[in-house]
């Protein structure tokens, strides 16, 4: 079995900093969801907003960025799991626009 | 490298090929990889569920909105996320070769674990002294309840495992069974675990809070 792979990042500093930015994303959404918008809206805002906490958490608290081949092959792999669900999902065009009160 | 240039060039042994052929995908650990094709598939499942629940939401109208206070769900957002930070301390002090740190954030990351656990079951209770299960909804369709306690407590039984893993790695790392390595394959998973969360929170509960 191998050693335990050292990371090049730089010690705590980094990971506290990091671990500052998604409290910090959290409370975005918190504020968010106390918007006056629509719900489509607030759907996209606050899914920008996850998007961005899942990357920071994947690229630095999972290690991702450190190794870009396993970061490429995670992505793709994932991102083609969820599109297929987005757009291939039975029914789901009539679900998300076929509907009155879909807009 | 195909066998055919090995046989030609003649300058690759065959302990070299063998080498090459086993090398690990990504210069990855097998077992490392092995928890990343892990966290691939849930990541699959997870996002199936809340497709599910957005396309449900979506097509339904009057859909229900319960919350009214943001104050437990900011607590348990802020307690998972620190949970994440103190497996990630406990995984670099695992890199150092110190036991006695690991094991301390380790069990630091799996008591945090168990609050966010307390407090979702807390939560949970609250609901279902209000009429709300998983097949009836006081608020309107019984979808809502039905996806609510379906996500949630996939995501619970996972924080739920992943105490008992970090419990079961930091005991078994202290006593020499495990390494560093194995630490970190953990940290990976209560990360993820942490991950669905951003996800789960402003999807199930934010967008669900009432005015």
């Amino acid at each position: 079995m191998a050693t335990a792979e050292t990371h090049k990042t730089g010690g705590i500093g980094k990971d506290v900093a990091v671990y500052v930015c998604l409290l910090v994303l959290a409370g975005i959404q918190f504020v968010i969801a106390y918007q006056d918008i629509t719900t489509s809206q607030m759907f996209v805002r606050m899914l920008t907003v996850a998007i961005i906490e899942g990357g920071l958490a994947l690229l630095f608290f999972m290690h991702l960025s450190e190794n870009r081949g396993l970061m490429w092959f995670v992505l793709i792999f994932a991102v083609t799991a969820i599109l297929g669900m987005q757009y291939g999902w039975t029914d789901s065009f009539r679900l998300v626009n076929g509907v009155p009160w879909a807009k | 490298m195909s066998q055919a240039d090995l046989s030609i060039h003649g300058q690759v042994s065959r302990t070299s090929a063998t080498e090459i052929m086993t090398a690990p995908a990504f210069a990855v650990p097998a077992k490392k990889m092995a928890m990343w094709l892990f966290i691939i598939a849930d990541c699959a499942t997870f996002a199936g569920c809340l497709f599910a629940y957005g396309f449900t939401r979506n097509a339904t109208p009057d859909w229900p909105r319960p919350f009214h206070s943001i104050t437990n769900v900011a607590l348990m957002t802020l307690i998972l996320l620190t949970s994440s930070l103190t497996m990630l301390i406990g995984v670099r002090s695992a890199e150092r070769a110190d036991k006695g740190g690991a094991f301390r954030w380790i069990m630091i990351t799996a008591v945090l674990g168990i609050l966010f656990a307390v407090l979702h079951i807390r939560e949970w209770m609250g609901m279902i002294s209000e009429g709300a299960t998983l097949f009836h909804n006081p608020w309107g369709t019984p979808l809502f309840s039905s996806l609510f306690f379906s996500i949630t407590g996939l995501h619970l039984l996972h924080v739920t495992g992943g105490v008992v893993a970090l419990i079961a790695v930091g005991i078994r790392y202290q006593g020499g069974r495990y390494n560093a390595d194995d630490v970190e394959i953990t940290g990976l998973y209560w990360h993820f675990v942490d991950l669905v969360w951003m996800f789960v929170v402003p999807l199930v509960y934010l967008m669900n809070l009432s005015h």
